[in-house]
């Protein structure tokens, strides 16, 4: 398994002359540092098999497009090809279509924010917008504050800009605002330049929490009187199982808040579509960096979503998608309430894709994710949510892609993963589970099983 | 010919075997065969009944793929394919069993032990691992008792680590193997079996940076250090060669195999497992000894898919 360099010299020491080695790749030692850590991982392999159809993949946050009326779709893009197709198939502005960003504040309506069609930048997918307010704000070793746990794809981005992240402790309401006003002093006291506070206040992944009206007042004027930029990630914002949309921080604050809003969850994800919302300012040059990444959003991506709007009754199928979630959250929750070992414990979702499970004392959801692969059920363990550790005893379950009766399989078949686990523990003593190695780029499920 | 590669399949390594399935599969295709990368799933039987192909090539990692079942099903159907029946599987791919042949055939292995979860469970943990730890010594690896790419395998060097590291193993599998650790130049060794007898392919030496060749150190190009052939003098390295050979008929291979070894700061000879479906990935080892033979994937296979229609379903 390892080679001594004591034993190599003696084995070889009889060799004419050395062979030289090669390690595969020519440009291994030209790679920047950090890239380092973007290795094969043993874990990102076992996601690669919850793609086959006997996995019941509770890892994956895969909108259920087949929801959409898919004929409706097509002929929506052909006509809109036919009539606008010299200009959807051609470069567009680096901000973004005009007509979709006087849509996109539309859309904005629905969680209270007023907003200027000029302020807005489309972006391929909201994940793009973050990686450009990450890119304009942060130099490498600033300091980000995130939720415990936030979302593996802004952790990814955070640690690609080599920023400091440090997490925040959550309640059941959400981020914790004294948790937070601690760690702000502290960090302060530390001499530590916080550029933003990352949050994801509706219905958050991974943890299926919503921070309540207070909260948001609360985490808002914390901010304003740090001189911290809130950075709000509202991508599930209008899929409440209650129908109530909840108002977000935006909304009461034009100039503290970059807002990124999304149609990845109630159109399609596949149009890669989405935006951020920010003051004058950071909106030049979001559009400027924009521009060095990508050159301009696609137009015909975007005249897709903005035939949509226009044309179909959008709203309505959004309620749609809200029917199909709430059916499958339940098929979830109430399964796990019949099937999961005592001592489990989970929180329960009002919206959005995710419930986030905490497994009895002393289990590692990590250590447990073969054993679960072996038994035909995925899902992502709680490591891959943090930047320092956290995590082991929790795991992710998304209810938003498998039907109701492959969501009950799928909790059958983890309740019985968790059991044989508990047996080993009880075999080997809490104290005998692997060490967790910090989670890296690859700790996680790819894009389409995430 | 028409050639289909199985690749896929549901076991842990399926990522590493879609990669080695689709480079044997574009080797073929310039060697001018039609070439079809097909998963193991509910249509396979079906699709290979209707098509026919005229070899079948199982690409497979892991179980179903390297322990005979899959090619039990392709004997049933009397499809020629590429690698070593169902019955030689079966024994390689238990690496307990494997190592008992192979050292019967007076080759060195490791002191170890096979035991299964419930074993511990029984007569409790903490006597059992040490009668093991008294047995085989320290330091020593666990590792699952099937299955490759080194998934849940750890090295112990405190026997306060042994638990942690069966909990790793049994992670994999029901059944976990507790042996000696040989300090060493980890080789690989890889045989080509034809019509003229079993050769053994340059070997590769292994230097992993971070000292174990885990799955990182294997499947990310840059982090291992590769010489091959090994580092090694000709005398050692005939052995290695011989030891790889050696393994291969004695535990009845065909077509290829890939043998793991360990060359002891003596020069010893160990044999640590053999691999009945090799990874063919742009990482593995055993188109770095076909390289460094003056071979590529595309002659072997199309050697080896020969050999395998003339033998017939």
């Amino acid at each position: 398994m390892t080679n001594s360099t004591e034993s190599i010299q003696a084995a070889q020491a009889d060799l004419p002359a050395a062979t030289a080695g090669s390690r595969l790749d020519p440009w291994v030692s030209a790679y920047a540092s950090r890239a380092s850590s973007m290795t094969a991982s043993e874990i990102r392999s076992l996601f690669a098999v919850a793609s086959r159809p006997e996995v019941v993949s509770l890892a994956g946050g895969m909108p259920y497009v087949s929801a959409l009326p898919l004929d409706e779709m097509a002929d929506t893009i052909a006509s809109m090809i036919r009539e606008r197709g010299a200009t959807a198939l051609q470069y567009g502005s680096g901000q973004g279509d005009p007509v979709l960003r006087e849509q996109i504040t539309e859309v904005m309506a629905e969680v209270g924010i007023h907003a200027h069609p000029d302020d807005i930048v489309v972006t391929t997918g909201s994940q793009m917008a973050l990686d450009l307010v990450v890119r304009v704000f942060c130099d490498p070793g600033d300091v980000v504050l995130v939720e415990s746990p936030s979302y593996v794809g802004a952790l990814g981005v955070f640690r690609a800009y080599e920023c400091n992240v440090v997490h925040v402790a959550m309640d059941e309401q959400g981020l914790n605002p004294v948790a937070l006003e601690e760690t702000i002093k502290r960090l302060q006291v530390e001499g530590k330049k916080i550029k933003m506070i990352y949050t994801i206040p509706s219905y958050h992944n991974p943890a299926g929490i919503t921070q309540g009206p207070d909260r948001r007042k609360d985490i808002l004027s914390i901010a304003k009187s740090n001189g911290i930029l809130i950075l709000e990630d509202d991508p599930y914002g209008l899929l409440g199982f209650d129908g109530v949309v909840p108002r977000a921080i935006r909304a009461d604050d034009a100039d503290g808040v970059v807002y990124l809003g999304s149609f990845s969850k109630t159109i399609a994800s596949g149009l890669r579509v989405g935006w951020a919302l920010a003051p004058h300012g950071v909106r030049e040059k979001l559009v400027l960096a924009a521009e060095s990444a990508i050159l301009c959003p696609s137009n015909y991506a975007q005249f897709t979503v903005s035939t949509y709007l226009a044309t179909k009754p959008w709203r309505d199928q959004v309620a749609v998608f809200r029917d199909v979630y709430r059916e499958r959250r339940d098929a979830l929750l109430d399964t796990m309430k019949v099937l999961m070992p005592a001592g489990t414990t989970w929180t329960v979702p009002t919206g959005g894709f995710y419930s986030w499970v905490t497994l009895p004392e002393g289990m590692d959801s990590r250590a447990m994710l073969p054993r679960a692969v072996n038994a035909l059920v995925a899902y992502v363990p709680g490591t891959g949510f943090y930047v320092d550790g956290q995590g082991r005893q929790s795991l992710r379950l998304s209810y938003c892609y498998p039907t109701p009766e492959r969501i009950k399989e799928g909790v059958r078949r983890l309740a019985s993963v968790v059991e044989q686990e508990l047996e080993l523990i009880a075999t080997f003593g809490p104290d005998a589970l692997p060490h967790t190695e910090m989670p890296n780029f690859s700790s996680t499920p790819a894009p389409d099983v995430r | 010919m028409y050639i289909v590669v199985l690749a896929g399949g549901l076991s842990h390594e399926r990522d590493i075997s879609e990669r080695s399935g689709r480079r044997v599969a574009d080797a073929l295709r310039d060697r001018g065969h039609e070439v079809e990368v097909l998963d193991t799933d509910a249509q396979l039987l079906t699709r290979l009944q209707n098509k026919r192909p005229d070899c079948v090539i199982p690409m497979l990692h892991g179980a179903a793929g390297e322990d005979g079942t899959l090619r039990e099903v392709l004997e049933a159907l009397k499809l020629p394919y590429v690698g070593s029946a169902p019955d030689a599987c079966r024994v390689a791919f238990d690496k307990a069993i494997a190592k008992s042949i192979v050292e019967s055939a007076g080759i060195a292995v490791p002191a170890g032990v096979s035991l299964p979860h419930s074993t511990f469970r029984e007569l409790g943990a903490d006597a059992v691992m040490q009668a093991v730890i008294a047995h085989v010594g320290l330091p020593a690896i666990v590792k699952p008792a099937r299955g490759g790419s080194s998934l849940g395998v750890t090295v112990v060097r405190e026997a306060s680590a042994l638990p942690s590291a069966m909990v790793a193993a049994f992670a994999y599998g029901d059944v976990a193997i507790v042996e000696q650790f040989i300090e060493g130049i980890e080789v690989a060794v890889s045989v080509v079996h034809t019509v003229v007898g079993p050769s053994a392919l340059p070997a590769v030496e292994i230097q992993p940076d971070g000292g174990v060749y885990d799955y990182t150190a294997r499947y990310t190009a840059g982090v291992t250090e590769f010489f091959c052939p090994a580092r090694l003098s000709d005398s050692v390295s005939e052995l290695v060669a011989q030891t790889a050979i050696t393994t291969h008929l004695a535990l009845n291979l065909r077509d290829l195999s890939r043998s793991d070894i360990i060359v002891d700061r003596n020069g010893g000879v160990w044999f640590l497992e053999v691999n009945v479906a090799p990874g063919m990935t742009e990482t593995s080892l055993f188109p770095q000894s076909l390289a460094a033979a003056d071979s590529d994937l595309g002659e072997i296979f199309d050697t080896l898919v020969h050999l395998a229609v003339s033998r017939g379903g």
